[in-house]
């Protein structure tokens, strides 16, 4: 059977596989609707928070990110699992304890204040739709790349999708849909790892294989080293970043993970205290399986590519090679009249591929935006993953699965975020500040009704991509970091913060980060563009600053809190209240 | 009621106490040796790898799932210890 028809096969099964989720799991109360009951299990809860996490971006982007970025990309690696670890040990079990719907439900709270509900919320909104907008893009890409389908139809298909689960199941269907959508795409993910892990190194785990021995009894990793080095590369194993804004890069991401309410809100689904440490810890792990097989896939499609396409005759090249090119991932531009492919260090092109309808003397698209460098080959980075089954000569059903494994992560986390904003509309605003007294059904209607508007905003973000968007979703950590995250530690840890020093922190740092990302990232449209590397702060990249934002949202905070009146009795109780595990099933009750 | 005060006053510095050591080892294993110290740590082998490039890209993970589990068991001791458990 044709790739074309296992896609259509698995990509058909699968869907209908979250549609028989999502009817057998619908919701009948807003408890259910915000938090599928508190009744999730630690293993499902650990499951769907995996998937929940891993987007569009873990699956597709991530091990060609690293593999063109060799140890620099370990920033990924470490941040956005090291995170999990702050998640466990400072947040997870405490927001159980306290026990209600929504990361501004514990700010307002804790804060005794509807302004630092308020700030919360806008925070929430801006974090989670700059997010959204990558994964519809990215449903709609791998729709386009491995069905043919126009990328628009295909964002809708995905918005349609995750409609029927979200609207009907709430968060409850979006647990169990994410459940099976985890085991979908660490399948995916795996499969062709395994495949590929043995034939280049004879080891089947790829965790081992990466630092294993090729035929010629040489490392796989010494041999890429040489191969980076002969063509001018970095050594893959060696970074050209700095030390410290790997440091901060990492930090921020970390940070930023422990801070997204999407991340944050699934740890209130499990019964019990202990419940949100062991999910928390499994959640991890799931992921890690994941985690750690990306850099070990980066180093074998970068070698595979090396030796595949360097100084080789272009009319010699693997036949995927050129389907690549038709698709406009790969484009090759004869510099030197050799008819050979010569990779080397540098762009070949400016910007991405810009092609011209007509072929060169070998039959390649011809482009009409090369350079003088001496690089040929543009290569784009999601090609590591997509078309790494082909490279290696994998079945079809193999290459299929990775169609039905990038869908099932970029749905997954696309219904998380949906979920965390329609919350936020019908819950924070409408609920605890527009219509207090609203009726359980009307709350419930007010959320459905929300899932629908967000979910054709993002999709709009999906079909129009406004051009900040690819820049700033790198950049929803540092906006997290900076804003949330300060002001739950500080809420559980410091029992003398009070409302002006939590408030003060979460807008001086957001407004810090997202000056800081407009004057040194994505410039102010028609008025200036962004500042050279050369001005940055301390030599902090705009990824690497939201670690600069928290600091000094912790320092404005205690400061601030400090100068003013403690908070009330009741208050200090609440904390006290939290610290402690048992008593978490009627703190719930709501 | 003072006596549950007095329990819980002394279970929360006991969590402290767990919390500043695991964190201790979270910054050392991530920060210290995939970051900081890598490159004097390359110069040591861990089979195929060099070891700061192992602990940035496989071993730091790996910690960060253990590190979980161990709290997990701990706190779990401490809650029955105190009381407090479910």
């Amino acid at each position: 059977m044709s790739v074309q028809t296992w896609t259509w096969i698995l990509v058909g099964v699968t869907f209908a596989l979250y549609f028989g989720i999502a009817i057998w799991a619908r919701a009948g109360s807003t408890k259910e609707f915000y938090v599928a009951g508190g009744g999730v299990s630690p293993l499902a809860n650990g499951m769907a928070t995996a998937a929940d996490w891993m987007s569009a971006a873990s699956f597709i982007s991530m091990a060609g990110l690293i593999s063109f970025a060799g140890y620099d990309g370990s920033v990924f690696l470490m941040g956005w699992t090291g995170g999990y670890v702050l998640l466990a040990l400072l947040l997870a079990p405490y927001l159980r304890k306290f026990g209600k719907f929504t990361v501004p439900d514990f700010i307002g709270d804790r804060y005794y204040s509807n302004t630092a509900r308020t700030v919360a919320v806008i925070c929430a909104l801006i974090v989670s739709f700059t997010y959204v907008a990558g994964q519809m893009r990215g449903v709609g890409i791998v729709f386009s790349q491995f069905l043919q389908v126009d990328i628009n139809l295909g964002v809708i298909i995905g918005m349609s999708v995750v409609l029927v689960f979200a609207f009907l199941g709430g968060m409850k269907g979006i647990t169990y849909t994410q459940v099976a959508q985890y085991c979908v795409l660490i399948f995916a993910f795996m499969v062709p790892a395994f495949f590929i892990s043995m034939q280049m190194t004879g080891n089947i785990i790829p965790q081992i294989g990466m630092g294993g021995e090729i035929e010629s009894g040489t490392y796989l990793l010494d041999k890429l080293d040489t191969l980076h080095t002969e063509l001018g590369f970095n050594e893959y194993t060696s970074g050209t970043k700095s030390t410290w804004d790997v440091f901060a890069i990492t930090l921020a991401l970390m940070v930023g993970t422990a801070g997204l309410p999407h991340v944050i809100v699934r740890f209130f689904t499990v019964p019990k205290v202990k419940d949100a440490r062991k999910s928390a810890g499994l959640a991890l792990l799931f992921i890690a399986i994941l985690y750690t097989t990306a850099p070990a896939i980066a180093v074998f499609s970068r070698t595979n590519l090396i030796e595949t396409v360097s100084n080789k005759e272009y009319e010699q090249i693997p036949v995927w090679f050129k389907n690549w090119e038709n698709t406009g991932l790969i484009a090759w531009s004869d510099k030197n009249g050799d008819g050979k492919i010569q990779y080397v260090a540098g762009d070949a092109l400016v910007g991405k591929p810009k092609y011209i309808h007509a072929r060169g003397a070998h039959g390649e698209r011809l482009v009409s935006n090369a350079n003088s460098e001496a690089n040929e080959l543009y290569v784009d980075k999601d090609i590591m993953v997509l078309a790494n089954p082909e490279i290696a000569n994998l079945p079809n059903w193999v290459i299929a699965l990775v169609a039905a494994g990038g869908l099932a992560a970029a749905l997954s986390t696309a219904a998380g975020l949906l979920l965390v904003i329609s919350t936020s509309i019908s819950h924070d605003l409408i609920k605890k500040q527009l219509k207090p007294n609203i009726s359980e059904k009307g709350e419930l209607l007010a959320a459905r009704i929300s899932i629908i508007v967000a979910i054709i905003i993002a999709g709009l973000f999906g079909i129009y991509p406004p051009g900040f968007v690819a820049a700033v979703v790198a950049l929803a950590f540092g906006l997290a970091a900076a804003s949330f995250f300060p002001a739950i530690i500080l809420g559980i840890f410091d029992k003398r913060m009070n409302k002006q020093g939590a408030v003060a922190g979460m807008i001086v740092g957001i407004t810090l980060m997202l000056i800081y990302m407009i004057v040194y990232k994505t410039g102010l449209w028609m008025v200036f563009d962004p500042l050279p590397k050369s001005e940055w702060w301390f030599g902090t990249s705009p990824e690497g600053f939201g670690t600069i934002a928290m600091l000094v949202n912790v320092v404005v905070s205690i400061v601030v809190s400090r100068l003013t009146a403690a908070p009330p009795k009741e208050v200090q109780d609440l904390v006290e209240n939290i610290r402690i595990p048992s008593g978490a099933g009627e703190a719930s009750s709501h | 009621m003072s006596d549950k005060l007095k329990r819980a006053k002394a279970y929360w510095k006991e969590n402290l106490r767990y919390l500043l050591i695991l964190l201790s080892i979270w910054f050392v294993v991530s920060y210290g040796c995939g970051i900081l110290f890598s490159e004097e740590l390359n110069q040591f082998r861990l089979g195929g790898f060099k070891l700061g490039f192992w602990f940035a890209q496989q071993g730091s993970i790996y910690v960060f799932v253990i590190l979980i589990f161990v709290y997990v068991r701990l706190m779990n001791k401490l809650d029955k210890k105190y009381g407090f458990d479910e």
